[in-house]
Order: structure tokens, then sequence, then C-alpha cells
């Protein structure tokens, strides 16, 4: 068994965005009012080489004109993406070292997005609105991503995780779903699935995000030495509410790609019709359903899972695993067996059995249909990021929903960024030299000194330039240029290239 | 699945049909459906008005 790449992860969020009392107000524009007035933001601006955001190609109206485009594409204090992407605001986390870190940033994206509101309501008219829901679809047939990456080694065939990869995406539905009233793009008619996204899937595999999406993405940008890394890009995902959740669904989705990874997960398990199996798997909330395997015998969805989780568990049985990978295999076993015996005894974490409780309540008390508009609504405010409107805070506070982080922790991740990673140069970096940063990238900060040249700083490595590497180094320096020189030897007019610094020590 | 126990027998036999009616029903009864109705009242209080059309009137662009 070979050893698999320690699993950095992240994730990017679109958010739905709209004005109350004002249909039909440009979304680029209010994504770019929303994105410019969070305090968070630092001035610097994401990438050197400046992308558009506000321009669309299909000329949806107005573009985002009255922005500097540098505002619209900004790096926050804790490495993290806060910027304006297809008509919504998106947030991408920081570089995250284990699954547990992922649930926190992922979840202050969600407190980014409801300060960012507040702070631009200011800008808009008398009973004028800002509305942002983390969610991924509209009920009307579109559809926006809440997508995962994950560190891969670049040595493992690409065919092999999407071999490894497409039943588990299919069938995680069952705990990774944040539950939707009604079906879309075309799908049978349902009273409600266990996911969001699961009817826009059209492709076993592709290199599209926005139509045909496929159930494995191609996408092949590693933001890392292309040589060593690969980044796997999961789009199949809904955006979950719930904090548990989306540390399981992180968490089993990083262990299945270790143990691929390590050649220890067996022959794959495949299925006759993957793309069909999606939206099967999603349309049946008793879970009872069972979709075809290569070769024909009948399987559910839980069935494919306990069978993923069984080759996850000999992996780790013969690794020893990491405290919190023990923990997600742990989580991921419980969670199994509740869906068995009772998928509404899961209502307490995962998105999709809580909304479910909450609308067969009023669908009993007020005696609805499942057409009737009140349970939409239902279904959208469950994501509303706002906590004072957010129906999925309602059952947290009301001690229906666990929580795994405290607001305290919350709070310190919207500021400060994890520790393991390179995030933690470029969030502090931020916070320290904000005015001599010129653009940051995932992979390269770059420095304006004041010289004729910039000074460009790789990072092509997400495991390095973390707080014990850098920490030290960052505050023996009084500015920019100081570091800069300590990293090596960029002095006078040779040239922009300093020397990574996980080199420098 | 070979090994796994199960904790109780299945709730009906798989097929590959999809139950028309969702089932929910354990998720409200008894002691259960009076603390939910608590919550819906508290949940009445902070929904948006007019649901018919705040839902008519969400409508986004596609994304990614």
């Amino acid at each position: 068994m070979s050893l698999a790449v320690h699993k950095v992860l992240g994730t990017e969020t679109e958010f739905g965005i709209g004005v109350r009392g004002r249909p039909g107000y440009n979304p680029v524009t209010a994504a770019g009012l929303v994105v410019a007035a969070y305090a968070g933001a630092s001035r610097v601006r994401w990438s050197y080489d400046e992308e558009t955001p506000g321009r669309d190609a299909r000329g949806f109206g107005p573009s985002a004109g009255d922005f500097d485009t540098g505002m619209l594409n900004t790096v926050l204090t804790n490495g993290a993406r806060f910027y304006v992407d297809h008509a919504h605001p998106e947030y991408s986390t920081p570089e995250c070292y284990d699954p547990l870190e992922g649930a926190l940033y992922d979840k202050v994206g969600e407190l980014v997005l409801a300060r960012a509101a507040a702070a631009a309501q200011s800008a808009l008219g008398p009973g004028e609105q800002l509305r942002i829901h983390k969610n991924n679809s509209d009920g009307k047939g579109n559809s926006y991503g809440a997508h995962e990456n994950y560190l891969m080694a670049r040595a493992v065939p690409f065919g092999d995780i999407v071999a490894h990869l497409t039943a588990f995406l299919v069938t995680r539905q069952v705990f990774a779903g944040a539950g939707k009233v009604g079906s879309e793009n075309g799908r049978p008619t349902v009273p409600y699935q266990l996911s969001q996204r699961a009817d826009f899937f059209e492709e076993e595999v592709g290199l599209e995000t926005t139509v045909k999406r496929p159930i494995v993405n191609t996408r092949d940008e590693p933001h890392a030495d292309p040589g060593t890394y690969r980044r796997l890009h999961v789009i199949t995902g809904d955006a979950n509410m719930s904090e548990k959740q989306i540390f399981l669904k992180l968490g089993s989705a990083a262990l299945v790609l270790a143990a691929l990874e390590a050649g220890a997960l067996g022959p794959p398990l495949l299925l006759e019709d993957p793309v069909g199996a999606m939206w099967r798997v999603s349309h049946d909330a008793s879970l009872h359903r069972t979709v075809r395997r290569a070769g024909g015998k009948s399987i559910t969805a839980l069935e494919v899972q306990a069978e993923y989780l069984a080759r996850v568990t000999a992996y780790l049985a013969a690794t020893g695993g990491s405290p919190v990978e023990r923990q997600v295999r742990n989580l991921w076993e419980t969670t199994l067996a509740a869906l068995e015996r009772d998928p509404s005894s899961t209502a307490g974490y995962l998105d999709w059995a809580a909304k479910l409780q909450l609308l067969e309540g009023y669908r009993e008390r007020d005696q609805l249909p499942w057409s009737h508009p009140k349970l939409r609504l239902l279904d959208l405010q469950y994501h509303d990021v706002a906590p004072e409107r957010s129906l999925h805070h309602r059952l947290v506070a009301a001690g229906r929903m666990e929580r795994l982080f405290t607001d305290a922790a919350l709070d310190k991740a919207a500021a400060e960024p994890p520790d393991r990673t390179r995030a933690f140069f470029r969030g502090t970096c931020l916070a320290r030299f904000a005015e001599s940063v010129a653009a940051a990238n995932w992979d390269s900060l770059v420095f304006d000194l004041g010289e004729d040249a910039l000074r460009r700083v790789p990072m092509m490595d997400p495991l390095r330039g973390g707080r014990e590497r850098v920490a030290d180094l960052i505050d023996r320096c009084a500015s920019a240029a100081d570091l800069v020189r300590a990293l090596g030897g960029v002095d006078g007019r040779t040239g922009t290239e300093a020397t990574p610094p996980e080199r420098a020590l | 699945m070979a090994g796994q126990e199960r904790k109780q027998p299945r709730r009906s036999a798989p097929s590959e049909e999809a139950p028309q009616e969702v089932d929910a029903s354990r998720a409200v009864g008894g002691e259960l459906a009076e603390r939910i109705d608590d919550l819906l009242e508290e949940i009445d209080a902070v929904l948006e008005e007019n649901a018919e059309e705040f839902v008519r009137n969400y409508v986004q662009k596609g994304g990614q």
C-alpha cells in the first residue's frame, strides 16, 4: 500500500442573491455591492492578471462597471477569496488541513456573506432588502454550485478516480443532500428530494460546470506544482447548512480519495447508468429505491455507501489514520445505520432530513399540498445566511440541530487563516503588509515594494507556508521589503522571483 | 451488504420504483408534534411575507 498525499481541501460556494422589493435587480450589481461592502476584505486584488468578473458574455443587462474590478475580486485575511462570479457572490475557503477545518471555514462563508449584505444594505433604496441564500437552485431550473477541492497525487491515473468516485458521489446524497421541494431540468415530478443539485447532472465525465454538468469534473488546474499534484474538483455537492453534515461530506470524500490513492479501495464499484442513478437516488427520500450495478444486480444507495465504508474501514485499520479520520469514519458508520433504521432520526444534523421534518410539520398543521408556495418558501428560507431569518438557525436555536463550532470559533476563523497550510502565509501577509501586496493568488503573492519590478513569491506546495515554518519569520520583519529580502536574496534589479517561503528557512 | 447487520427489518422491500408518498411518518407524532407546533409558531413569525410572491420572484442566473 502506498502512502496517500495529505488531503488538503477547500470549498467554493456561489450564493443565491436577490433584492426583496425590487425583483429584477441586476444580480451582478447586487453581488458587486455585497463584495465591495465587506469590511474584512482587503483592497488587495486576487490575481495579477485581472479578470473581469462583472462582464458576462451572455449579456445580462448592465455590467458592474461602476465598481473598481479589483474590489469585485478580493482576498481576505483568513486566506479566503471573496468575489463575484457568474452573477453570484462567491466565497472560496482558504486551503484547509482537514475536514473539520474545512467545515469551519465553509461556515465562515455564511458569516462573511451575512456581514457583507448587512453592510451593503445602505446602498439600496427604501423598501429594498438584500436576500442571500446558501443554496444551489432557484426551483426554476437555474443552478449554481457548491464545489469541493481535494489535493491528490498526480500519479493516480484519472481513469481510476472516475471509476472509483462515480458511484460514491451518486450515492452519498443520502447523507450529503440539502433537500429540495420538487424537481427541475426535465426530471420526473417528485414532491421532495434529497439533493438540490442532482437534477442537473447530465454527463458522467467532462470539463463543463455550467451546462451539461458531469458527475466527475475534469478541470485540471492544480494551483500547485503540476508535476506532483492534482486538485480534484468535485461539483456534484449541495451547499450545506449543517456544520456536522459539511464535516461528514468533506471527510468521507477525503477518506475515499486517500484510500484510492493508496491503492486500497479494491475493484471499482460500477453503476450501469450513473447519470440516471443520480436523480433516481435523490428522488427517493425513503431510501428504498435500488439502482443497477454494472452487470445488472440491484443495489440501494445505502448498500453502496456501506461498501465504501467497509473498504475505507479496512484502509484505516491498516494505516491507523488520524483522530479526525477516525472521527469521520465513526460518524459515517453511525449515519448509515441511522438512515437504514429510520431516516428521520438524522434530522438533528442532515439538512435534507431536517428540512423534510419541517415541511411535514407545516403540511400537517396547515393541511398544505406539496405544490403550495409556502413549502417552497420554507425550502428557500432554510438557507438564508442572515441568522435572524435562516430556518436552519431557528432549528439550531430550538435545540433541534447540532453544531460543531462556537460563534467565537467562527469569528476567529473569519479573520485568521488556517495554521497548517500556505493559507497561513497568504492571510498573515495580508494582515501585516496589505499595502505592499499587489495581488494574491492560490499559488503566489505579488509584492509591490515601490521598485520598478514587482516581487512574486511562489507558493507551489499547499502544505508549506504554515504557522510553524513562517510565523517567526513574518514576525521578525518590520516591512514587506524585509520579508521579501529574508525570503531569499531578491536584491536589486535581478529578477522578480523570490524564494518560496517553504524553502527560505 | 455482506457483513452488514440490519438493526431492524427494512421498512419495505427495495425496488427500482420510488414510492409515491414521501415517507416521513415518524417525523410528527405525540410529544414531538406538540414541540414542533411551538417551533412552527416561532417560524411563522420570521417567514417572509407573501410566500407566493417571494417564491415567484426568486429567479437566479445559472452558475457553475
